[in-house]
């Protein structure tokens, strides 16, 4: 994959304009990760209502991909339902990004919003759901 | 030789990597302060000693153990003669990492007690900085940081200050840093600490690859360095130590080859050097930095140092002229190495590093293991080009085509 492939209007748009940047003060569950290898940081701030995503925002500092995907995930999944975000994988991400054919180190970049999303979406559900929902476990474990 | 005479055609021959091409460009690689290219010389000793003299060290009468005994010790003298010590003092390690901790668990765990102080320096390493940490917590005693100017050259006020307050037991900081390349007055600052009793460790891990190095001119107690950042292979690094120090310390690690006789209850150890060196070493890998120290020799340090100096300038100059670009640490090449961090607008190093590898240039990005002078520095990351001798001003004008290829792409 190009460089300037990678790099296209719209990355650098979203690094620059972040949609959805910032925080939620009453938010149902924030979450922050990072990867060590190059320190890019992603918080999700979540607020859910009638099993939907009824607000979410990010915050973070990092690279232009792992920005930039943060706030088109933080897109693609507000006011969506639970069930239907549960379902979002790598795949959906890469392809919203139009980086499917990432090296693996800049991989990681791009995915640490989902992944910080996703483990936001699963603590949010352990702890209100009040099942130990095995499926979900299983869900959290293949994910990465 | 002068620098005119410096061949670096004939230095690149020897180096089988650089004929390497990375997506179809020539590899131009300018990150050795992580780790350098090795020389064919060094990789066929790699491989004469495993196919010809493999056997372990010591106590053995046979014919493969007494040539690799010897080749190993050779690789020691060989060291010891590069910075100027006895072969007593030099121990082999994994690398520089491991020669700070050895000391940091060995000495200083003796000799430093709660209330002391511990200093180093705003610009060190992650290695030079945690083991101390580590046991300044266990011990209740104090660990210190001599700050840096905007130049990122050391505040030598500072450190008068520093040093002159009580209990101060150990100075531990780089010659060079990994970040800005700034070059600390290593020999005066340890006289200064001397005068006040305090034992001091150099981490030479930048600087004994890149300059003439010598231990008793500088009269340092400990340094620390790795082979692999000086055409030697991973695995081993050195710790030098003044003998009276190596002389009065506990062992570090306990087991086979450190000791003289074992008893149920009770162990006399080795002589020096090997009471620090427990277990099979790295044979291999010290046998063939023996030759990366012959290469290094032959090439000369002083000639290294003046080719890197000029490159430094030379990049320096050529940098600055990019158009949103930030270089960090001094401009002065007397006062610093080939090692140069910068920035590019608000592109994310990581992003330039990912640019610049289409071009097939290698640089490193991100904290450097220096995560405290990032925030010294008001930075997350910074992008590093370093320097080494078979570097050319052709790729430092690759890289400055490239930053601008970068500065198009993110319209800066
Ligand atoms: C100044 C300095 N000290 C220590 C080290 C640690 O070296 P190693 O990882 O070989 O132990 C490095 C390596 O980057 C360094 O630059």
């Amino acid at each position: 994959m190009g460089t300037s492939d990678i790099y296209r209007e719209i990355i650098l748009d979203y690094y620059r304009n972040p949609r959805n940047y910032g925080k939620i003060d009453d938010a149902d569950v924030v979450i922050k990760d990072s990867n060590p290898l190059c320190g890019d940081e992603i918080e999700m701030h979540i607020k859910f209502k009638d099993g939907k995503i009824s607000d979410i925002k990010f915050n973070g500092k990092g690279c232009a991909i792992s920005q930039a995907s943060a706030s088109m995930l933080t897109e693609i999944v507000m006011k969506k339902s639970i069930d239907e975000v549960r379902k979002i994988g790598k795949n959906d991400i890469l392809e919203s990004l139009g980086l499917q054919n990432l090296g693996p180190a800049r991989i990681k970049c791009a995915l640490l919003s989902l992944k910080t999303f996703k483990l936001a979406l699963y603590s949010y559900l352990a702890n209100n759901m009040n099942k130990e929902d095995q499926e979900l476990k299983d869900e959290a474990s293949k994910l990465f | 030789m002068n620098v005119k005479e410096f061949d670096v055609e004939k230095i690149r021959n020897d180096f089988p990597i650089l004929k390497r091409s990375i997506r179809d460009k020539p590899l131009i690689y300018l990150d050795n302060a992580a780790t350098t290219q090795k020389p064919k010389q060094v990789i066929d000793a790699l491989i004469r000693y495993y196919e010809y003299h493999n056997a372990n060290i010591h106590r053995a009468a046979h014919t493969l153990s007494e040539e690799s005994t010897k080749a190993y010790e050779d690789a020691r003298e060989k060291v010891a003669k590069f910075i100027n010590a006895d072969k007593e003092e030099i121990i082999f390690v994994r690398n520089a990492t491991e020669a700070i901790n050895l000391v940091a668990y060995t000495w200083a765990r003796v000799n430093i007690k709660e209330g002391d102080r511990i200093v180093i320096t705003e610009f060190e390493h992650h290695s030079n900085i945690v083991p101390w940490q580590l046991l300044a917590k266990e011990k209740g005693a104090l660990l210190e940081y001599i700050r840096i100017d905007d130049e990122g050259m050391l505040i030598i006020d500072d450190l008068h200050n520093l040093i002159s307050k009580n209990n101060v037991k150990m100075l531990s900081f780089s010659q060079m840093s990994n970040v800005l390349g700034s070059i600390a007055p290593a020999r005066e600052i340890i006289k200064y600490a001397h005068e006040h009793n305090i034992t001091t460790l150099l981490d030479g891990a930048q600087s004994v690859p890149h300059m003439p190095v010598d231990v008793k001119e500088l009269d340092c107690d400990f340094m620390a360095f790795s082979a692999h950042k000086m055409l030697g292979p991973t695995g081993v690094g050195v710790l030098y130590a003044k003998r009276s120090y190596l002389e009065s310390m506990p062992p570090f690690l306990g087991g086979g080859d450190m000791i003289k006789e074992v008893h149920k209850y009770d162990t006399r150890w080795n002589d020096l050097p090997w009471k620090y060196e427990a277990g099979t070493p790295n044979i291999a890998d010290v046998i063939s930095f023996g030759s990366a120290i012959d290469y290094l020799l032959e090439v000369g340090m002083e000639n290294i140092h003046n080719y890197e100096q000029r490159l430094t300038k030379y990049a320096l100059e050529k940098l600055s002229s990019i158009k949103g670009l930030e270089i960090y640490g001094t401009f002065d090449v007397k006062k610093r190495g080939g090692i140069v961090s910068f920035n590019l607008g608000d592109i994310h190093p990581h992003d330039l590093a990912t640019i610049l590898d289409e071009d097939g240039i290698a640089i490193r990005s991100g904290h450097h293991c220096a995560q405290p002078l990032m925030d010294k520095l008001n930075v997350a990351a910074t992008s590093r080009a370093s320097f080494y001798l078979y570097n050319t001003k052709e790729e430092i004008d690759a890289l400055v085509n490239s930053l601008e290829r970068a500065r198009m792409i993110f319209r800066i």
